[in-house]
């Protein structure tokens, strides 16, 4: 009985999960006058006319690649840069370390819209407007924080000893941190490494300001295909139903380390 | 051994200079002047904060801010740990539910707020159509009731997911000998949710709560495609009003000041949160 309970909730919340999404992939499968005026649960006339205008025009497909791009040099910078700070806090106690990992924590707390104007200022002098590196680096804002944070509780997770005797081994440093360290915290690294493409790839604001024509990611395409005639309904559901493939497959290739990943150390 | 730690940091420091510190530091810098485009820079001090502190527009923001984040909180929190508790522990079954949960979390922002006004919207969606049956009029473009609760549960329907996530993984660390042990002390469920699985949950919870916080304090793209802050101003978040301070606004020193007292609010609050949960859940923590 009380399992049946638990399925029932867990349906309910599932249904009320699914439901939009439902509504949206729904709509991408009608014209834009069907889902004004009909609005019914099934499409009544199936078309793949907004998809196909989508692949067929190349604004769309650049874009996402454009994505893609910046929320991949993102993730390697970040995971490069954190590693190593992370197991800086994890394992040695300096001046200020505690202070240090706060203050690296507010950042995750800025608001994007705040260093809007700063940071183009900023890229554009460095040469890097219009570039993927503008808006992979603007990005490290809340990635690098949220990933120090986690990765060092990973790390604190994995006992001290183990370093020591791998010293008293022989092993050198660079040995120590590729053969034993690395492998040890890889679940660590897949978890920062979802985290940091969630938020790299669904952030609008930074990503709006620092690209240019050249470099405009899909969440900006997306709010911009307004039609003489109004928005194009048809045409932004499918690109909707687009944009959430990616998570999609991020997701289902990750799903173990979700499970195990998190388990370890104190998250 | 004090050398090293710091060179391990630098390549992270690097990158939040260029990313954060730099950029803060210009914002502060405009916030001590009055910026107007085409005239030069003038040196004001403090006026720009005094002048924020007086704004009624920004105050209103703060309050429904606030007010926005406590509700979130509170159904959130609460519903993520009771989902969590509900899925199944392994096979195919949890498989599913997992990825069914990272889909809401990998959407763009401003497409999550388009799936809620496709939903919702009286020519588009089908949610009025729902109300309408029951006898309510449902109506988020004009009613500000409708709006702001259509975007605290497009919020909850967006971030629950994480809290799950977030607790299923807390909820594997406990060892099943705490059940055991429970069990033949004869303890309810309740009691063993209570001093079991709760205390155990404490990191997690922390983390799940200081990230909600932080995150829906920069609720931006969502509510701006759902309601884009209307009607009036009931929707018009804390960064709704100060973006468009700062890029549409005349002064751009003034925009940069509501910046920094924004920021400023959020770090607090973390703060504050962050202590008070470490205390409460200290005297609870086995071992």
């Amino acid at each position: 009985m009380k399992i049946r309970k638990r399925t029932f909730g867990l349906l309910l919340y599932f249904l009320f999960l699914l439901l939009p999404l439902y509504w949206m992939a729904n709509c991408s499968f009608q014209t834009t006058e069907d889902i004004l005026t009909k609005g019914s649960w099934f499409p009544d006339d199936f078309t793949v006319r907004n998809y196909k205008h989508i692949f067929m025009s190349g604004a769309w497909r650049s874009s996402f690649v454009n994505s893609l791009t910046y929320v991949l040099i993102n993730v390697v910078l970040v995971i490069l840069a954190a590693v190593p700070a992370a197991y800086a806090f994890s394992r040695w106690r300096f001046r200020g370390d505690k202070h240090l990992f706060f203050w690296l924590l507010t950042n995750r707390m800025a608001p994007g819209a705040i260093f809007m104007v700063p940071m183009f200022q900023l890229y554009s002098n460095l040469k890097l407007f219009d570039t993927p590196f503008a808006v992979a680096l603007a990005h490290c804002l809340f990635n690098l924080p949220l990933a120090i944070w986690i990765l060092e509780g990973f790390i604190s997770g994995i006992p001290k000893e183990l370093d020591e005797t791998a010293f008293i081994d022989g092993l050198s440093f660079a040995a120590f941190f590729r053969k034993v360290f690395l492998p040890l915290v890889r679940p660590g690294i897949g978890v920062a490494a979802f985290f940091c493409f969630l938020f790299s790839w669904t952030e609008l604001l930074l990503a709006r300001t620092l690209t240019g024509i050249g470099t405009k990611p899909i969440v900006v395409t997306l709010t911009r295909s307004q039609g003489a005639e109004g928005w194009d309904w048809g045409v932004l559901t499918a690109a909707g139903v687009l944009t959430m493939l990616p998570g999609v497959i991020m997701v289902y290739f990750i799903r173990n380390y979700i499970a195990k990943g998190f388990a370890m150390g104190r998250v | 051994m004090k050398n090293r730690a710091w060179l391990f940091l630098v390549p992270a420091l690097v990158l939040v200079s260029l990313s954060a510190f730099i950029p803060l530091m210009a914002v502060v810098n405009y916030s001590l002047h009055v910026l107007v485009p085409g005239s030069i820079p003038k040196y004001v001090a403090l006026e720009n904060y005094a002048e924020v502190l007086g704004d009624p527009f920004f105050c209103g923001a703060v309050k429904r801010q606030f007010c926005f984040t406590f509700q979130v909180l509170l159904i959130e929190i609460p519903l993520g740990l009771l989902v969590a508790l509900c899925l199944p522990s392994k096979g195919k079954g949890l498989t599913f539910c997992l990825v069914l949960l990272g889909i809401p979390l990998l959407i763009p922002w401003n497409v999550v707020g388009m799936v809620w006004r496709v939903f919702t919207r009286a020519d588009l969606g089908v949610v009025p159509a729902m109300f309408a049956r029951i006898g309510y009029d449902y109506r988020p473009v004009e009613h500000a009731v409708d709006a702001w609760w259509t975007t605290v549960v497009m919020d909850v329907w967006h971030w629950v997911p994480l809290v799950v996530l977030l607790c299923f993984a807390g909820l594997q660390t406990i060892p099943d000998a705490y059940y055991q042990a429970a069990r033949i002390d004869g303890a309810s469920p309740w009691a063993t949710f209570r001093y079991v699985t709760l205390p155990r949950l404490r990191y997690v919870l922390i983390i799940a709560v200081l990230l909600r916080t932080m995150d829906s304090f920069n609720i931006y793209s969502e509510p701006y495609v759902l309601t884009g802050g209307g009607p009036g101003n009931t929707t018009n978040f804390m960064s709704i009003y100060t973006s468009s301070q700062a890029i549409g606004g005349f002064n751009m020193g003034y925009g940069a000041a509501l910046s920094v007292v924004y920021m400023f609010l959020v770090v607090m609050l973390c703060y504050v949160l962050y202590t008070l949960m470490l205390n409460i859940g200290k005297g609870a923590e086995p071992a």
